[in-house]
């Protein structure tokens, strides 16, 4: 059932990317189809993630593909919150492709299957897991508009000629919205890494280079905020400061072993 | 009935001659009117591009003359630039004319408009009421439907549509004027219809710099308190004719600490410039001098022919449903006898046969169905003949075989 559900969720965002693609070339028609794969896309992800909680003993997603496919899932919901408005519809460029190669990602490491076996509490991996991810995913958000925002200042600065053609998002509508995004997924982060802390003492273990990597990035997104309120680090200063944070995120997420206590 | 329409427009005549057959609402309603006479239809419309007379009339010729002599007593030199259509191609003319097709400008904006007015102030019939209803519904669907009038087609339009790719909504962005001549008024207008704010306006002389801030708001300024205003303005507009730089960048760059992050967009629209260049390489500073502006018009009329294309399909659907309704008119008079001479037999043969009330309700019902069932096929046939040009011998063909030749 699962796989069922895998391949359509697939082409849905797969759609979407194309689709997101024409859109930026001849709006109207193209944007209103990638909004669709976009919509249909994350039920049918949504719809797999239910049939893997159902049928999983214990959260099901704590394994790196398993995390991975959460992960897709709550990017793809975080990016349908702006995504839908036409004027973020170029957000789509950058969000729903690599939507897809994560999502591929995930079930190349076999995260969108069924059955898996945890060996943490349900209560401690919604809460550890469940929370980071969803900072993570407000992260990778962030970052998709701080790009788009870069992309966009640097037509600005050449003056291109096409600039009103081939209309993006407005400047300061980007920096506000991500600087907003991060101000909700930071939080989540700090609650996450709290649950895990307050684990780690109860339980015992070792400090480890997933928990040393977290924290810098808890440490840059929360230097962007303070950064942005107190010294007026807006614009580019701030989009740079946001890339830098997701390059982190990318490596916690890809690079690192998913698990800090390995049994 | 024929439509007929003479007139001149930018096409072929220069603007001299165009302005001397301009004329104003109140001229184009009498000239309407007399036109029309008693019987006819008649509107002028007439635009700083244009003048075209509408004319539907029985005689197509003698139209024709009515118009062209009409447009020659407003200036006796039009003879060559005149042209002249006839039904379905002036139909089709009027359609791409309200969707802007046939402007300078494609897609320009304000025809829409002045078509309205037109109608408004014409003397309509049946036929130029519909004919001008169904070009303005044209002339919105071309415009919704493509994205022929969305991008700026002039300098003032698309520094305020720049503004809004560094903002996004003006509505609460304030604006520092340098200069209160006449070339940057269009831009302010653009600014502050977009919801922008006029904070300040500094000339070198205060009077002309009051008469603006009574027009649009804000504060009058002496042009030495440009540099300490730059800290609350999130647009500066400049445009006077001084010789050197009005800003440079290090006067620019002293400002920014207070502006904390927020980023300028300057427009100047000088000649010579009054922004230093160098200011567009600050951080969070955008300048756009004439030409930059220039040049992003002119990739946006690029972009309006393209639409256009796909508006002429559009206006060109219309034309066609236009002509069919047109050309359904042909028939009406034939379905309109045949309906009534059956409803007269119905009803002469329902008054001889001797019936009780229930029965004479149930026999109407049912001679009324069978009436309408068979009448249906040959109206709908007709209807298409018409669209298909054989109308008229269809209609011919109904009233020869039914016997309505004397209620023609």
């Amino acid at each position: 059932m699962a796989e069922l559900l895998f391949w359509p969720a697939l082409f849905a965002y797969g759609e979407a990317a194309v689709a997101y693609l024409n859109d930026a070339r001849h709006p109207e028609a193209a944007g209103r189809l990638a909004t669709w794969g976009v919509r249909i896309g994350w039920l049918v992800q949504t719809a797999l993630l239910a049939v893997q909680a159902a049928r999983a003993d214990g959260f099901p997603w704590s394994t790196w593909g398993g995390s991975l496919n959460l992960f897709v899932w709550l990017v793809v919901g975080a990016y349908l919150i702006w995504g839908c408005q036409p004027r973020y519809r170029l957000l789509g460029l950058a969000v729903l492709p690599l939507a897809v190669v994560l999502f591929i990602l995930a079930r190349v490491g076999g995260g969108t299957g069924v059955g898996s076996r945890s060996h943490y509490s349900n209560l401690f991996l919604v809460l550890h897991v469940g929370l980071v991810l969803a900072a993570f995913a407000g992260f990778t958000l962030a970052a998709a508009l701080s790009a788009l925002y870069l992309w966009q200042e640097r037509r600005l600065k050449r003056r291109e000629s096409s600039i009103l053609r081939l209309r993006a998002p407005a400047l300061s509508r980007l920096d506000e919205v991500a600087a907003r995004t991060i101000a909700f997924a930071l939080p989540a982060l700090t609650l996450g890494i709290a649950v895990g802390i307050a684990r780690l003492r109860d339980r015992g273990g070792g400090f480890d280079v997933l928990m040393a990597v977290t924290i810098v990035t808890w440490t840059v997104y929360a230097a962007s905020l303070a950064l942005r309120h107190l010294a007026g680090w807006r614009g580019r200063r701030a989009a740079y400061l946001i890339l830098a944070g997701f390059v982190l995120v990318a490596v916690v997420r890809l690079a690192l072993p998913v698990t800090h206590f390995a049994t | 009935m024929s439509i007929v329409l003479v007139g001149i427009s930018h096409h072929q005549a220069p603007v001299e001659l165009r302005e001397r057959a301009a004329l104003d609402r109140s001229r184009a309603a009498e000239l309407a009117q007399a036109l029309a006479g008693g019987q006819g239809e008649a509107v002028c419309l007439s635009t700083c591009n244009r003048t075209e007379l509408y004319l539907a009339d029985e005689s197509g010729d003698a139209a024709e003359e009515k118009a062209e002599a009409a447009l020659l007593a407003l200036e006796s030199e039009l003879g060559p630039a005149l042209y002249r259509l006839r039904d379905d191609e002036a139909a089709l003319h009027l359609f791409r004319v309200a969707a802007g097709l046939d402007s300078m400008i494609p897609g320009e904006g304000e025809i829409l408009g002045q078509v309205r007015v037109a109608h408004e102030a014409g003397a309509t019939g049946p036929l130029l009421d519909r004919l001008f209803r169904q070009a303005l519904q044209a002339g919105k669907k071309a415009r919704s439907q493509t994205a022929i009038g969305e991008s700026p087609a002039s300098v003032s339009s698309a520094a305020a549509a720049l503004a809004e790719q560094v903002f996004g909504d003006l509505e609460g962005r304030t604006v520092l004027v340098v200069g209160a001549g006449k070339v940057g008024e269009a831009a302010i207008r653009n600014l502050v219809s977009r919801g922008a704010t006029i904070a300040s306006v500094a000339n070198r002389t205060g009077q002309r710099a009051e008469e603006l801030t009574q027009r649009f708001g804000g504060e009058a300024l002496s042009l030495d308190r440009v540099e300490e205003e730059l800290a609350r303005a999130d647009v500066v507009l400049s445009s006077t004719s001084a010789p050197g730089w009005v800003l440079t960048r290090e006067q620019v760059e002293q400002a920014l600490p207070a502006r904390k992050g927020r980023p300028l967009f300057l427009i100047d629209l000088a000649v010579p410039r009054d922004l230093d260049p160098a200011i567009h390489e600050l951080e969070g500073c955008y300048l756009y001098d004439i030409d930059d502006l220039e040049a992003v018009v002119a990739e946006t009329l690029v972009g309006r022919r393209r639409e256009a294309e796909r508006a002429e399909t559009i206006v060109a659907e219309e034309a066609d449903r236009f002509r069919a309704w047109q050309a359904s008119l042909e028939v009406v008079p034939a379905i309109t006898s045949l309906r009534a001479r059956a409803e007269q037999i119905r009803d002469a043969e329902l008054r001889r046969a001797k019936l009780n009330d229930a029965e004479r309700r149930a026999a109407e019902s049912v001679t009324a169905a069978v009436l309408n069932k068979l009448l249906h096929l040959p109206t709908i046939r007709m209807k298409q003949a018409a669209a298909a040009a054989d109308g008229v011998i269809y209609a011919d063909a109904v009233r020869h075989l039914f016997g309505l030749e004397d209620e023609r």
